[in-house]
């Protein structure tokens, strides 16, 4: 009897899915994350008249461009279930190792290059202890976390400025679109916005378009069933791990360019903000849902909060409180979203 | 069939464990066009031999030849390339894709850069699934949206995706009804038609026979005997099965002798209107020592809720309990153990076996749980108690360091039976001992029962097998939705025909009965 109820319920399934298809109730909390972003902007911009503005926009995507390459970076493991708490201990260790080099007279594209070197090498090593000692990628990148900002300590504790006329600063130097001559809301952007859409589009294609995007759900789903369809499970998690550590690396090359220096300290929590960032957009902690595009907007979400709190008044030291209420609101819309599911 | 050559010919395969050998020399071919069942107890190797076949073990020794290659599988992906695909009893797919994605999975139809064409791969999809008569389902649907049923149905289309000539089947029916299995078959025949090679495997007896052309037995991980399915009555497949001849196994069939309490007899435990709302209506009843009571009843009528109240899982909140003469308020299962009460869940997975401790652990927790964490057990008392229950129980394999979720259900079943044993109760309760188990298991299972009351155990027996609970039982409890409506004295004119006609005939609502 069961069965034919269960059967009937295929049936209109099939009459319905048709419209489904429209609306996913798993793309919820990312069109809730859109909602709260936007009102968000008018808020700022009702209350304080500066939010949506040229400038504003500008800025936020101008300052932040590393933590969107970052939400991308974390989607990734976190869509499998895992998580890479190393990113921001590689910004902090190529930050360092790149500047040091340029100092030292290194051309400034072979500094690049290192820094991507040293984050591939991070990701490959988190990979390797995942994936060929069974560790859990929390343990894993945890460890290499610490490693990495070790070495970067050792290197230099002190805050290392990019010297003159170094060739970091096509990276920064700022592009108008719009000019204001008057007024200081210009339309403007940098290389570091270009770099990171097109490291957006880059996770987008790869998660889409890809088998090994589509291995990556897969595992988020089920690892073992994964497994046992023949998917090379193994060799994508090595390709998730070591493109996080990747793109690490590039976050670090446009927030160094952009802020002129390194020090071993900076990125310190910036995994969490980025694993917030995707929290936020929508992606399941748990793995198989989610969207870089979601994360994108996490990670606007996430760098709104700062000025608005500040021209609430709100000292700075609220602000995480912030993000962390949000972090609880979105996790507990997911929660409902599941629940919801399984119902149906 | 005699002039067609194998597709898979599998020679002499033995698998080792550390301490056991799961397969020990064992052949199995598989002919294309034909259905061939693996037949064996639980524990008998059956998942060993597919997993050798489809990579995810390797093998100790032996040979596996696909298509006349000899082939050295080192994963999954290797067996699946050879062609050789499978549905596990468990739908091994992925729930939060599509169900287009979940067929074609590491197969999506690309462009010439290597992006995936959603279109083209959606519509291969829908192709495949129409194959099997299932063009209506809607690719694009989540495949979380559709029944476990369905679900096995996709799993196959998969594997004509990689155009698979081998399809193992691993108990593909355990969650199908009636109409579902005919579906299930119809598409069994189709894919059997176009040449591929069908490897079997179920507990169902009468599936088994349905469907298959040709059934290789095992038994202890050792290969007992290939023959044809239309050729070996059934009586001669159990007995290959488990080892015993048909005599013997009908000897277990005959219905138990009753056992009359004396005149004057104390019940140990006694109860009147002892229920709890909500979940069952106050009930009175007795048990005596050595005496077996049935519950018998369907899913829902209360048989589980009662035992539970009996063991204190949940608390009565009506009426007497008395046990051993004394009033017991059972109000947790500790109060019950101290009291020599025992439970065995029917949630055996869940609430019965701990997975990651050996059996010995496993075997000894209750014990030390009524003694209390500060009075560890002698390691020599321990080694005695765990050796004992062992050997009583034939835990097979019969090393207590196992890890007991390596265990075959059936296997798994005798240790938690050996777990509250060994809390020396007066009443044990079982509650669906026998769920999930083989026929060669459950036998033995209820030849246990019957010692365990003729040592002076009093025993609540629950199965959803009524003709279990008939040969059994002493007295049987009738449930029907949530009341006890009936005692039957289990004499020789009770059948399980009477039982079925008790919960037909009665009305719950009209007042107990009689």
């Amino acid at each position: 009897m069961s069965g034919a109820t269960a059967k009937a319920k295929t049936t209109v399934r099939k009459s319905g899915a048709g419209k489904s298809r429209h609306l996913d109730p798993q793309m919820i909390p990312t069109i809730a994350a859109v909602v709260i972003f936007i009102l968000m902007l008018i808020m700022g911009q009702v209350l304080f008249g500066t939010y949506i503005r040229l400038g504003f926009i500008s800025s936020l995507f101008i300052d932040h461009a590393y933590l969107i390459i970052l939400a991308v970076a974390m989607t990734l493991p976190v869509l499998t279930g895992g998580i890479d708490l190393s990113v921001g201990a590689i910004v902090s260790i190529t930050s360092v190792v790149g500047v040091k080099m340029t100092i030292a007279g290194t051309p400034s594209w072979i500094a690049m290059i290192a820094m991507i070197v040293i984050g591939m090498f991070f990701g490959l090593l988190a990979g390797t202890l995942i994936e060929e000692f069974n560790m859990q990628p929390f343990i894993a990148t945890l460890s290499t976390m610490f490693l990495a900002r070790g070495i970067s300590s050792i290197i230099s504790t002190d805050s290392l400025p990019l010297p003159q006329d170094n060739n970091f600063d096509w990276v920064a130097d700022p592009i108008k679109i719009i000019d204001n001559p008057k007024i200081a809301n210009d339309l403007t952007f940098n290389m570091g916005v270009v770099i990171a859409i097109v490291v957006v589009v880059f996770g987008y294609i790869l998660l889409h378009k890809t088998r090994t995007g589509r291995t990556i759900y897969a595992i988020g789903g089920s690892r073992p069933s994964a497994e046992l369809m023949g998917l090379p499970v193994k060799r994508t998690n090595y390709i998730i791990y070591l493109t996080s550590g990747t793109l690490a690396a590039i976050a670090s090359i446009v927030y160094t360019a952009n802020i002129g220096s390194a020090k071993n300290t900076t990125g310190v929590g910036w995994e969490l903000d980025a694993v917030a960032s995707v929290v936020i957009g929508g992606t399941i902690v748990t793995g198989g849902f989610g969207y870089v595009l979601g994360s994108v907007i996490g990670a606007l979400v996430r760098s709104t909060i700062d000025p608005l709190t500040s021209d609430f008044g709100v000292p700075a030291e609220w602000t995480t409180i912030v993000v962390g209420l949000m972090i609880l609101v979105f996790v507990v819309l997911q929660r409902a979203v599941t629940a919801f599911n399984k119902k149906e | 069939m005699t002039d067609k050559k194998p597709i898979v010919v599998m020679k002499g395969i033995t698998i080792e464990f550390p301490g056991v050998k799961a397969l020990d020399n064992v052949d199995l071919s598989l002919y294309p066009g034909e259905v061939h069942a693996l037949m064996g107890e639980n524990g008998a190797g059956k998942s060993t031999m597919i997993k050798a076949l489809t990579g995810v073990y390797k093998i100790n020794a032996g040979s596996i030849t696909v298509e006349g290659k000899p082939q050295l599988f080192k994963g999954t992906l290797d067996a699946q390339n050879a062609g050789i695909a499978t549905v596990y009893q468990e739908v091994n797919l992925c729930t939060n894709l599509s169900i287009g994605e979940n067929v074609m999975l590491g197969h999506e139809v690309r462009d010439k850069i290597g992006m995936i064409n959603w279109k083209k791969t959606h519509a291969k999809a829908a192709g495949f699934l129409a194959e099997m008569g299932l063009g209506s389902l809607d690719t694009h649907a989540p495949l979380s949206s559709i029944s476990i049923a369905m679900q096995q149905l996709v799993a196959i289309a998969r594997s004509m995706v990689i155009d698979a000539k081998v399809l193992i089947l691993d108990e593909p029916t355990s969650s199908l009804d009636a109409n579902e299995v005919e579906e299930l078959f119809a598409i069994i025949r189709k894919v059997r038609d176009s040449g591929v090679a069908i490897l079997f495997v179920s507990h169902f007896l009468d599936q088994v026979y349905q469907i298959s052309d040709k059934m290789t037995v095992l038994r202890n991980g050792k290969f007992i005997k290939e023959v044809v399915t239309k050729d070996t009555p059934r009586d001669e497949l159990i007995g290959m099965m488990i080892g015993k001849s048909a005599e013997e196994l009908s000897q277990i069939g005959t219905k138990k002798t009753r056992r009359e309490p004396e005149p004057g007899e104390k019940p140990i435990a006694s109860v009147h209107d002892f229920g709890k709302k909500g979940s069952i209506n106050p009930v009175d009843m007795d048990i005596y020592k050595g005496q077996i009571v049935g519950f018998a009843g369907l899913l829902g009528s209360g048989r589980t809720e009662l035992a539970r109240l009996f063991f204190g899982a949940d608390k009565a909140d009506s009426g007497s309990f008395t046990f051993n003469g004394h009033k017991l308020t059972v109000a947790d299962p500790s109060t019950a153990l101290r009291n020599k009460i025992a439970y065995s869940t029917e949630n055996r997975r869940d609430e019965g076996i701990i997975g990651d401790l050996t059996v010995r652990e496993n075997i000894l927790i209750a014990l030390q749980a009524t003694r209390g964490m500060f009075r560890p057990i002698p390691k020599k008392e321990a080694d005695e108690v765990v050796d004992k229950y062992i050997k009583e129980l034939n835990v097979r394999p019969a090393d207590p360091n196992r890890l007991i979720k390596n265990l075959s259900g059936g296997n798994q079943q005798k240790v938690l039976i050996a777990r509250w044993l060994a809390t020396n109760p007066e009443l044990l309760i079982l509650d669906e001992p026998t769920r999930g188990i083989d026929i060669g298991a459950k036998a033995e299972i209820q030849q246990v029962v019957i010692d365990l009351a003729g040592q002076g155990i009093g025993v609540i027996f629950i199965s959803s097998e009524l003709d279990e609970v008939v040969r059994l039982s002493d007295d049987i409890e009738v449930l029907k939705d949530r009341h006890k409506i009936k005692e039957i004295e289990n004499d020789d004119t009770v059948s399980q025909e009477t039982i079925v006609q008790t919960i037909a005939n009665t009305n719950v609502n009209s007042g107990k009965e009689e």
